[in-house]
C-alpha cells in the first residue's frame, strides 16, 4: 500500500500537499485554488486507494502556499481534505480545513431568479450550517445546499 | 434607521419597527405636510404593481416631495439592456431616495450595495416586502390595540405568500399564537414552524376553513391561485374552500379584523365589504402613513 502511494505521486521539496480529496472534487478543488491558471509543477493523483475515503484524489503543488483563508475555500467540496505544509522534504505544519462563515465568489447561487445568476455580481453566502453545508444567499436570501452546489470557475 | 436601506424586514430591530409605527400613528393624524419639500424620491418599478407604487407616491406627494421614476420599464434604457448597476448608480444621483420593486430576487439587497443614497424595497419577488408587513402590524396594532398575545389565522396560500411569510417573521417577536389554515399543498414551509418552534410559540395547521376562527382576533386572507397546483384536479377541489363569506363571521370575537394584502380575486366576497370587521381597504390606506413614516425616518426628518 505504502509502496504504492510512492509510486503513484513523487515527494516535492517546498509546497503544499492536499490529501484524502474526494475523487468527485478534485478538479472543483483545482479551480475552487485557481491552480489552472498557475505555472509551478504540481501533480494530480485521482483514484488512489484510500482506507477512508475508499478512493482519493491528492495533489502536491510545489513551490506553492496558500494563505489559511484561502485553503479553507475548499472545504465546501473537500472537508475532509488534510493539508501538509513541505519545506525541505519535511512535513513543516499539518492543516484540516474548515468551512468559512462568509463563503464569496465560489459556489452559484440555487435560485435561478436571484439576482447573482442574472447581472455579473460575486456570490456572497452565510454559512447557515455546516453538516450538511447550507448556504444562505446574502441577496435572495434562499439556501444552497450540498446537493445542488455548484462551484464557479475562476477566471 | 437613519440612512439605512430597508431591504428585509429582518433588517431593522424590534425597537425600530415600533418606532415607525409610532410615527405612522402621527402621520395619519396629519398625513399632509411639507417635511418633504425639496427632496426627489425615484420610483422604479420594473414589474407592474398598483397599490404599492401609488400609495409610495401618494404618502410622498402629501409631504410636499417630488416623485421621479417609472412604472413600466418598456419606455426606459432597461430594453437596451442597461444593468441594473447602471441604472442604480445613476438614479442615485437624482434622488435622495430609492424605492425599487423588481422581479430578481435579491435585486434590492444588491441596489443598497451599489446606491449612494437609502433604497426601500417594494418587493423583490418573491423574496421580501418589508414595507406591506409594517403596514400590517400598523394595522393589527391599531385596530387590537396592541401586538402582544394575538391569535394571528393567516389563510390560503401559506406556501408561496411572501406577505405571510414576513408577517408570521415580524410577528413572532410579540408572543402571537399563530394558525395556518391552507390546503395540503400551499401549507406553511417547516422552515417557519421551525422558527416559532424555536422561540417556544404556538401555532395549529388546519386544513378546513370552518368555525375555529372564533377565535380569531387577525384573519389574514391570501389568494389561493391556480398556477400554483401541479394537479388541476387538486386545485378544482379546493378553490371553493378557502373562500371567506360574510355569514362565517358570525360567531366571530366583535373585534375581530379581516385583512388581506391585495389584490383580491374571489377569495373574500363582496358582501363581506360591508362588515365592519372587513379591514381590508383601510390596511391598504394604512400603508399611506406607514410610507411616510419610513421615508421620514430614514431621511432623518422627524
Amino acid at each position: 500500500m505504502k509502496d504504492r502511494k510512492q509510486l503513484s505521486v513523487s515527494a516535492i521539496k517546498d509546497g503544499t500537499v492536499i490529501d484524502h480529496i474526494p475523487v468527485k472534487s478534485l478538479f472543483k478543488v483545482i479551480a475552487i485554488l485557481g491552480l489552472d491558471h498557475i505555472e509551478n509543477m504540481m501533480t494530480f493523483g485521482t483514484n488512489l486507494e484510500s482506507k477512508k475515503l475508499g478512493l482519493k484524489g491528492i495533489m502536491k503543488l510545489s513551490e506553492v502556499f496558500f494563505k489559511e483563508e484561502d485553503l479553507n475555500r475548499i472545504a465546501l467540496v473537500a472537508p475532509d481534505a488534510k493539508v501538509n505544509i513541505i519545506r525541505d522534504y519535511e512535513v513543516v505544519e499539518k492543516r484540516l480545513v474548515e468551512i468559512p462563515e462568509k463563503v464569496e465568489g465560489i459556489v452559484k447561487c440555487v435560485n435561478p431568479v436571484c439576482i447573482t445568476n442574472n447581472e455579473d455580481i460575486r456570490t456572497k453566502f452565510e454559512l447557515v450550517s455546516r453538516n450538511p453545508v447550507g448556504l444562505k444567499c446574502h441577496y435572495c436570501e434562499k439556501i444552497t445546499d450540498a446537493n445542488n452546489m455548484v462551484i464557479i470557475s475562476s477566471s | 434607521m437613519i440612512g439605512k436601506s430597508l431591504v428585509s424586514i429582518n433588517d431593522y430591530t424590534k425597537d425600530e419597527y415600533l418606532k415607525i409605527l409610532d410615527l405612522a400613528a402621527k402621520y395619519e393624524k396629519q398625513p399632509k405636510q411639507t417635511i418633504l419639500q425639496g427632496y426627489v424620491v425615484a420610483t422604479l418599478f420594473y414589474e407592474p404593481s398598483t397599490r404599492t407604487r401609488l400609495s409610495f407616491e401618494s404618502a410622498v406627494n402629501q409631504l410636499g416631495g417630488k416623485i421621479i421614476g417609472f412604472s413600466d420599464t418598456g419606455t426606459t434604457s432597461v430594453t437596451k439592456g442597461e444593468t441594473l448597476r447602471d441604472t442604480i448608480k445613476i438614479v442615485s444621483n437624482y434622488s435622495d431616495l430609492i424605492v425599487i420593486r423588481h422581479p430578481l430576487e435579491g435585486s434590492a439587497r444588491f441596489a443598497s450595495e451599489v446606491a449612494s443614497v437609502p433604497v426601500v424595497n417594494a418587493g423583490d419577488g418573491a423574496n421580501q416586502h418589508p414595507t406591506q408587513t409594517l403596514l400590517d402590524m400598523y394595522s393589527i396594532r391599531k385596530t387590537q390595540g396592541t401586538l402582544d398575545g394575538l391569535n394571528i389565522f393567516m389563510v390560503g396560500d401559506l406556501k408561496y405568500g411572501r406577505t405571510v411569510h414576513s408577517l408570521l417573521m415580524a410577528m413572532s417577536q410579540f408572543k402571537t399564537t399563530f394558525h395556518f389554515i391552507s390546503p395540503e399543498e400551499l401549507k406553511m414551509p417547516d422552515k417557519y414552524k421551525q422558527h416559532l418552534n424555536d422561540l417556544g410559540l404556538k401555532y395549529h395547521e388546519h386544513k378546513d376553513f370552518t368555525d375555529i376562527i372564533s377565535e380569531a382576533d387577525i384573519l389574514y386572507m391570501t389568494r389561493v391561485q391556480k398556477e400554483r397546483f401541479s394537479d388541476p384536479i387538486e386545485y378544482e377541489k379546493v378553490k371553493n374552500v378557502y373562500i371567506l363569506k360574510n355569514h362565517m363571521l358570525e360567531n366571530t370575537k366583535d373585534s375581530l379584523k379581516v385583512l388581506h394584502p391585495f389584490p383580491r380575486v374571489n377569495e373574500i366576497t363582496e358582501d363581506v365589504d360591508e362588515n365592519t370587521k372587513a379591514y381590508y381597504f383601510t390596511q391598504a390606506l394604512n400603508g399611506v402613513y406607514t410610507r411616510q413614516a419610513i421615508v421620514t425616518s430614514i431621511l432623518d426628518l422627524n
